[in-house]
């Protein structure tokens, strides 16, 4: 065996090796206090196996998370324009019956909201950035890390063959609302729903051995000097996310579990005295709303679960890109948890015309507008941050703008529904669909697509093509914006969402064009992403290669021994830090940027404000 | 400077997209103007904030573009400027909160001089019940649901008897009479969704739910299920015909009874009586063949 152990703890500083540094200097002042614990031991693959497979570096972990989410996600793409291809020219393709219509109406928000964004977001930035950021060799565990992204790989080859099997997969809607979802008269009804359930667990267990992970590695493995209130804001949404996830799946897990139950031993979590075809079925007495608070419980943390990692990521790339700090760090980092904490108590606003206790309105609209104030103290934030910088309009700020657009715009439309008896007449409609798409799609994406520009010199020494970036952008920013800002139009008409046909209704033949407008942007956006593919391959091949650090950035992940880092990150002392990532254009300072790094007493005479 | 002028190019044509859309409400035809008067509101508000935003982005976009000799503005915090932002933002959302708690509050307070039907939906169709002379439905379950009770009925009750039953999945409503609508599902959930008179609840088997509306326009509506019900989902419709009261006590003097179906059952069973010997002829010749 090849099982090599690395013993760090020779390295570890006693004190702060400055202490002894440069006259001039005051003694104390770029004093940062010992280590407690000795370094981390970490397990060296040798083999391709243990290297590139079954691998227990993060950064390896975070790209095969990555990957296979992205993977995810074009199957998923490709479900969204089959849909769209029925919906704005129904029948043209006669192989789409209302059976699979309905299956990837619910494959693809599945798969969109947990298999993609939640997995890329904690799985693939938390695995690469976390350790990098926080200045740790690796996660604290990486063997559980290897197991959580391989229990991962399980559960979507378990979510992708419930598209082979009898009956072929569930086509519940993704919110899974039982009785249906466990009844005939629903596609996948049998084979793949329990599937789906059993993949659904299969994530959640994956996810709560990364999630323990990422918690307890931003907890407790911060190199010195890195305190909660210096770590970038990446960390913060990713950790504070990581929180909520670990929180909300576990109520998912047991409305996995009871509606499992239901479906093969015909218990009656879920279920009601239900008649069908004339025959009384066996069940009795269980509740469908039940099931519901049980899923929004999970749900509503969901929506921040995917949104807060995308607000630390825009809120670092905006900061590097415009040349300044990021305005409030204090008043950002208190959004992030505050937002985190509202967010268990919201999730009954996606169902006030559910059939619950009414009364229960007044309580969810109150909470639901409140985590409006911290949400938009940040979108303040980040464009007070650009105000009075000086922004690089490269492809990732461009990212950044098309965020901020989309994300007011789904955040505006948030307000309609969230306010009780606005959402009667709209809720169930296209503008429901209109609204999370931009917020919690759109948006997310931009960041993601932003952070893949931006990262990737880091994580391959190259520089993705500008050229082809910023037609990546503007074909993906128009396209998705026209495909979603005229959809909340179709809602206000009445159309209701989940319709395989709209026929003849008198108020929907007048959305019949707009229909085939939004289906034809879809397909233009979609295909718009072979640029990000034909870029990637362009740059692995004959990319211009990156300098160390080449974005004059702060963070710790800039300043490895090496670009792209090895395993353990920063050769063989731990960096020491000494400020808060974002001292952009100081005052005094001699570059417009001063890397956590560097001691107080090497830039004594610039005005810094905040360490 | 591209890339300011293109935003700039999406702002404006949201807004004039808003101003001449041809997609806009169906009009409305119940008491829940406040309710297109929310979303008026909210679209004010909202959307002067969305436009202030995105030229305040914009604006910076021109003027702060990346110069070499250009030094940031070093400034982390603000907390006064933080402070006014705050308490904006909280009065806006407040006064935006403010109105649509009244109207939910109208919402969930029933009137008393409401008319009371049984929407009862299944997969996929619906069928309605009105209180007959006595103003009140029967009690129901889910059980008694057969051929000769449709609606099932408590057969004990005696508030059932003179009930209502329309077999047939358009109704027709009271001009300016309030309806609270009961709604129940036999097996899954639907919702009874009518886009002009913008009120909607679910169906939700095992529990009755309801929700009201006064309808005000004479016309003829039609019904959508709001709610995934499975994959007969979009061809579930009904409809609703809203008619001077005149006119609509014509039509419920037409309707059937739960009493009336009852006695022509039990003509029926006695019929049915009478021809047993018959049948049973037959049912042996069946079995032969099998």
């Amino acid at each position: 065996m090849s099982d090599e152990y690395e013993n760090k703890s020779g390295y570890q500083a006693q004190s702060s090796e400055a202490l002894t540094g440069s006259a001039g200097s005051t003694p104390d002042m770029d004093y940062v206090r010992p280590a407690e614990l000795p370094e981390q031991d970490l397990y060296h693959g040798h083999t391709f196996i243990t290297k590139w497979v079954f691998c227990q570096d993060a950064k390896v972990i975070g790209v095969q998370y990555f990957l296979t989410a992205v993977f995810t996600g074009v199957v998923g793409l490709i479900l969204s324009w089959l849909m769209r291809l029925q919906l704005g020219f129904p029948g043209l393709a006669g192989f789409i019956t209302a059976e699979h219509y309905y299956q990837f109406v619910t494959m693809h928000g599945m798969i969109m909201v947990v298999y993609f964004l939640t997995a890329l977001f904690l799985g693939g930035f938390g695995n690469y950035l976390i350790p990098l950021m926080v200045g740790a060799r690796d996660m604290v565990f990486p063997y559980v890390n290897m197991l959580s992204f391989w229990m991962f790989f399980v559960a979507v080859a378990v979510l992708m063959a419930s598209f082979f099997v009898p009956g072929g997969p569930t086509g519940a809607g993704w919110t899974l609302y039982p009785p249906q979802t466990i009844l005939e008269g629903t596609p996948g009804s049998g084979m793949g729903i329990l599937l789906m359930l059993i993949s659904l667990a299969l994530f959640v267990i994956g996810f709560t051995m990364g999630g323990l992970n990422y918690m307890i590695t931003v907890l407790q493995a911060r190199t010195r000097g890195m305190t909660l209130m210096r770590m970038p804001l990446t960390v913060w949404g990713i950790f504070t996310a990581t929180v909520l996830a670990m929180l909300a799946f576990p109520a998912l897990l047991v409305s996995a579990i009871m509606m499992t139950l239901d479906k093969v031993i015909g218990t009656s979590f879920f279920m009601p005295t239900i008649l069908k075809a004339g025959e009384v079925l066996e069940y009795g007495g269980g509740s469908p709303i039940l099931f519901q608070h049980l899923f929004w419980f999970f749900g509503h943390p969901e929506v921040y679960i995917v949104a807060l990692p995308a607000f630390g990521i825009v809120s670092d790339l905006i900061s590097v890109h415009a040349r300044k700090n990021i305005f409030g760090y204090r008043m950002m980092v208190w959004a992030i948890v505050g937002i985190g904490a509202l967010s268990f108590f919201v999730w009954a606003h996606h169902m006030y015309v559910s059939g619950m206790n009414p009364w229960f309105g007044f309580f969810f609209a109150t909470t639901t507008l409140i985590i409006a104030v911290p949400t938009a103290m940040k979108v303040y934030n980040w464009i007070l941050t650009l105000w009075r910088g000086n922004i690089r309009i490269n492809t990732v700020m461009l990212w950044c703008l098309g965020f901020i657009v989309t994300f007011v715009n789904g955040g505006i439309t948030g307000i309609f529904l969230g306010n009780v008896s606005v959402d009667v007449p709209l809720s169930d409609t296209y503008f429901v669909v209109a609204h999370f798409h931009m917020v919690m799609g759109i948006a997310p994406v931009m960041v993601i697509m932003g952070a893949v520009y931006h990262w990737f010199p880091l994580i391959t020494g190259r520089f993705l093509n500008e050229t082809l970036g910023k037609w990546h952008f503007w074909t993906t920013f128009l396209g998705a914006y026209s495909i979603y800002f005229p959809m909340h139009y179709l809602g206000f008409i009445g159309v209701p969402r989940r319709y395989y046909e709209m026929y003849d209704s008198p108020y929907m033949t007048s959305a019949v064009g707009m229909n085939e407008f939004i289906s034809t942007a879809a397909f233009l956006v979609g295909a718009a992403q072979f640029f990000l593919i034909f870029n990637v391959i362009k740059t692995l091949k004959t990319g211009e290669r990156a300098p160390k650090n080449p974005w004059k950035a702060n963070s710790l992940e800039w300043h490895t021994s090496t670009q792209p880092p090895e395993h353990g990150n920063f050769g063989e002392r731990l960096p020491v830090v000494h400020r808060w990532p974002y001292d952009f254009s100081v005052p005094g300072a001699k570059d417009d940027f001063i890397p956590q790094t560097t001691p107080p007493s090497e830039v004594a005479h610039t005005k810094v404000e905040k360490t | 400077m591209h890339a300011g002028i293109i935003f700039f190019l999406v702002i404006l044509g949201s807004i004039l997209f808003h101003i001449f859309t041809p997609w806009y409400w169906t009009d409305i035809a119940s008491n829940w103007k406040g309710m297109d008067d929310t979303i008026t509101l909210t679209f004010w508000v909202g959307g002067g904030v969305f436009i202030a935003v995105c030229l305040f982005m914009i604006y910076c976009v021109f003027k702060y573009s990346y110069k070499e000799d250009r030094k940031a503005e070093y400034k982390p915090e603000d907390k006064k400027l933080e402070k006014i932002l705050t308490v904006a933002t909280t009065l806006g959302v407040a006064a935006l909160l403010a109105p649509g708690l009244i109207i939910w509050n109208q919402y969930v307070n029933v009137p008393k001089n409401s008319i009371e039907i049984d929407v009862m939906a299944w997969q996929w169709g619906w069928q309605y019940r009105l209180p007959g002379k006595d103003g009140k439905l029967g009690t129901t379950k889910v059980v008694n649901i057969n051929d000769d009770n449709p609606f099932g009925i408590n057969l004990d009750d005696p508030y059932g008897r003179d009930d209502v039953m329309v077999q047939s999945d358009i109704i027709n409503l009271e001009n300016n009479r309030p309806v609270k609508i009961l709604l129940r599902s036999v097996d899954v959930l639907h919702n009874w969704y009518v886009p002009q008179f913008r009120a909607k609840m679910d169906a939700v088997p095992g529990v009755v739910t309801f929700y009201w509306f006064e309808p005000n326009k004479v016309g003829e509506y039609e019904v959508l299920c709001a709610e995934y019900c499975g994959v007969g989902h979009y061809a579930m419709r009904g409809g609703v015909e809203v008619q001077d009261p005149n006119s609509y006590q014509e039509w419920l003097e037409e309707q059937e009874t739960f009493s009336d179906l009852l006695a022509k059952q039990n003509k029926e069973i006695e019929t049915k009586n009478f021809a047993k010997n018959n049948s049973n002829i037959e049912k042996v010749i069946y079995k032969e063949e099998k």
